[in-house]
């Protein structure tokens, strides 16, 4: 850690109006919760919508011809394939098969392609895109820029009203709308589990557009707090939590992301050692964990056996408010991650028994 | 005559004969937000000053309680393990964690009086 001033968001004064509970995360000063708390702001997103300041995350452009062919090299996803104005979701790979972060990838024609980046490794990502781009094709950072999340059930009304365009996206869909007369890019994306979109403004419009999403009916604003027990109960990596630079997409179960033809390519960083611990099995594996009694597992939390050795730990858990109990991830021994398995978590030194569950925990509600 | 005295750890201690109740302050719940999960020392452990007794978690995080003072848990509250929700909303009344008998009764009184601790968070 070090002493440097926290950053702040185009939204600093207004999370801060909102009564926001300001926190560090990823060098900036971020609201955990609002006044409402977690719990009230987590289940409202589930029955109504929620914004999210996330502004904190990296947004940046690749511009020139051959774009998505160049970003390839880095990324195992399908980028040739994603129609304009469609987004993806994938991976920056390592050499040794480790994942550099993940990320969303749009689309938006005109040799355009829009990333957004995890706050904690944007200064890793970019300049690694940067360095790794051929002549012809240049990244551009987008520090200007606000995103906002807007999600929940009532997130297609609030949008359907302000940006009819923005409500006829289909799931990962894209479109350039006007909110509050500033130019905004929409995709009907989140990471809540829930419908919902993000939304990418200039930062000096970013409170106005803000100010007129709360102003809607079921809107209320919600922290990182929230954020984080909803993506948990949706079965959700969190970078640095889940997958990081030691785990590789065949063990964090991330192999959705990567279709046939890239196997077949392996053109991409680290494809030979992913590939090849595809082809071995993956000694461990990322898995869905339900405590059955109340105590919630959090992260670093060894998971055991019957005897007491560990087989591996919990990554992310806490307390899901919608499943009204405990929920959590981690890895174990590969033989051990069939659903149903029973395990031990030794909570506090003592063993509370679990059991291997298929995520997600709260169904997805996407549109499709 | 103080019957109500406080911690660092911002705990309350009310003193009944030779029987500690303890609880967690108001500035303590609403720091920790809506608490979800409650765990209490069994009856009869023995427990030293600033020993960490029980654990209280929100949707976010865990956190430890101690106690206050050295002595013998004689009963936990059960009535907040059953609902945890209870320590936000009367923190300071119905959800206290537990009673404890003092191994020396006149401990309580090197403990913060309400003044005392008010002066505490201002320091905060």
């Amino acid at each position: 850690m070090t002493d440097e001033p926290l950053k702040t968001t185009p939204l600093d004064a207004l999370n801060r109006e909102l009564g926001g509970k300001m926190v560090p995360f990823a060098g900036y000063a971020m609201p955990v919760q609002y006044p409402a708390g977690v719990l009230t702001e987590h289940l409202h997103c589930r029955q109504h919508a929620a914004l999210f300041d996330v502004s904190h995350m990296g947004q940046a452009s690749i511009h020139g011809p051959g774009g998505a062919a160049a970003l390839e090299r880095l990324v195992p996803g399908d980028m040739q394939g994603l129609g304009a104005m469609r987004q993806k979701y994938t991976l920056l790979t390592m050499e040794h098969g480790g994942i550099m972060d993940d990320l969303m990838v749009a689309n938006l024609g005109d040799d355009h392609l829009f990333l957004v980046v995890n706050a904690s490794r944007k200064d890793i990502d970019l300049p690694h895109i940067a360095a790794n781009l051929p002549a012809g094709l240049t990244l551009e950072r987008h520090d200007d820029r606000a995103l906002l999340a807007l999600q929940g059930p009532a997130a297609i009304t609030v949008m359907a009203a302000l940006a009819p365009e923005a409500a006829a996206l289909p799931f990962m869909g894209v479109a350039r709308i006007t909110l509050a007369g500033a130019a905004c890019l929409a995709s009907r994306s989140g990471y809540t589990g829930e419908d919902g979109f993000e939304i990418s403004i200039p930062a000096d419009r970013a409170e106005e557009v803000a100010r007129l999403l709360l102003a809607q009916p079921g809107v209320m604003p919600a922290g990182l707090g929230a954020r984080d027990s909803l993506r948990l109960e949706a079965g959700l990596c969190l970078y640095g939590n889940d997958i990081d630079e030691t785990t590789n997409p065949v063990e964090a179960a991330l192999m959705w992301t990567i279709p046939k033809r890239r196997r077949a390519e392996a053109n991409f960083i680290g494809a030979a050692p992913i590939l090849a611990a595809l082809a071995a099995g993956p000694a461990r594996k990322r898995v869905g964990i339900l405590p059955e009694g109340r105590a919630p597992a959090r992260g670093h939390t060894p998971i055991v056996d019957d005897a007491g050795t560990t087989l591996g730990e919990i990554t992310s858990g806490g307390f899901g408010p919608t499943l009204n109990g405990p929920c959590a991830m981690g890895y174990v021994r590969t033989d051990l991650a069939a659903n149903g398995t029973a395990l031990s978590l030794m909570v506090r030194g003592k063993p509370h028994p679990a059991r291997v569950t298929a995520t997600p925990f709260v169904p997805h509600r996407y549109v499709r | 005559m103080t019957t109500v005295r406080y911690t660092k750890e911002h705990e309350w201690v009310r003193m009944e004969g030779d029987i500690a109740t303890v609880g967690i302050t108001d500035h303590a719940q609403e720091a920790l937000g809506d608490v979800v999960f409650v765990e209490l020392p069994e009856a009869g452990r023995e427990v030293e000053e600033g020993e960490a007794c029980a654990v209280v978690e929100s949707v976010k995080a865990a956190s430890d309680v101690y106690s206050p003072l050295a002595g013998t848990i004689v009963e936990p509250n059960q009535a907040i393990v059953d609902d945890p929700a209870m320590v936000n909303r009367e923190a300071t009344s119905g959800a206290w964690f537990f009673k404890l008998k003092l191994a020396n009764a006149s401990d309580f009184d090197r403990l913060m009086d309400e003044a005392g601790y008010k002066a505490f968070l201002d320091t905060l």
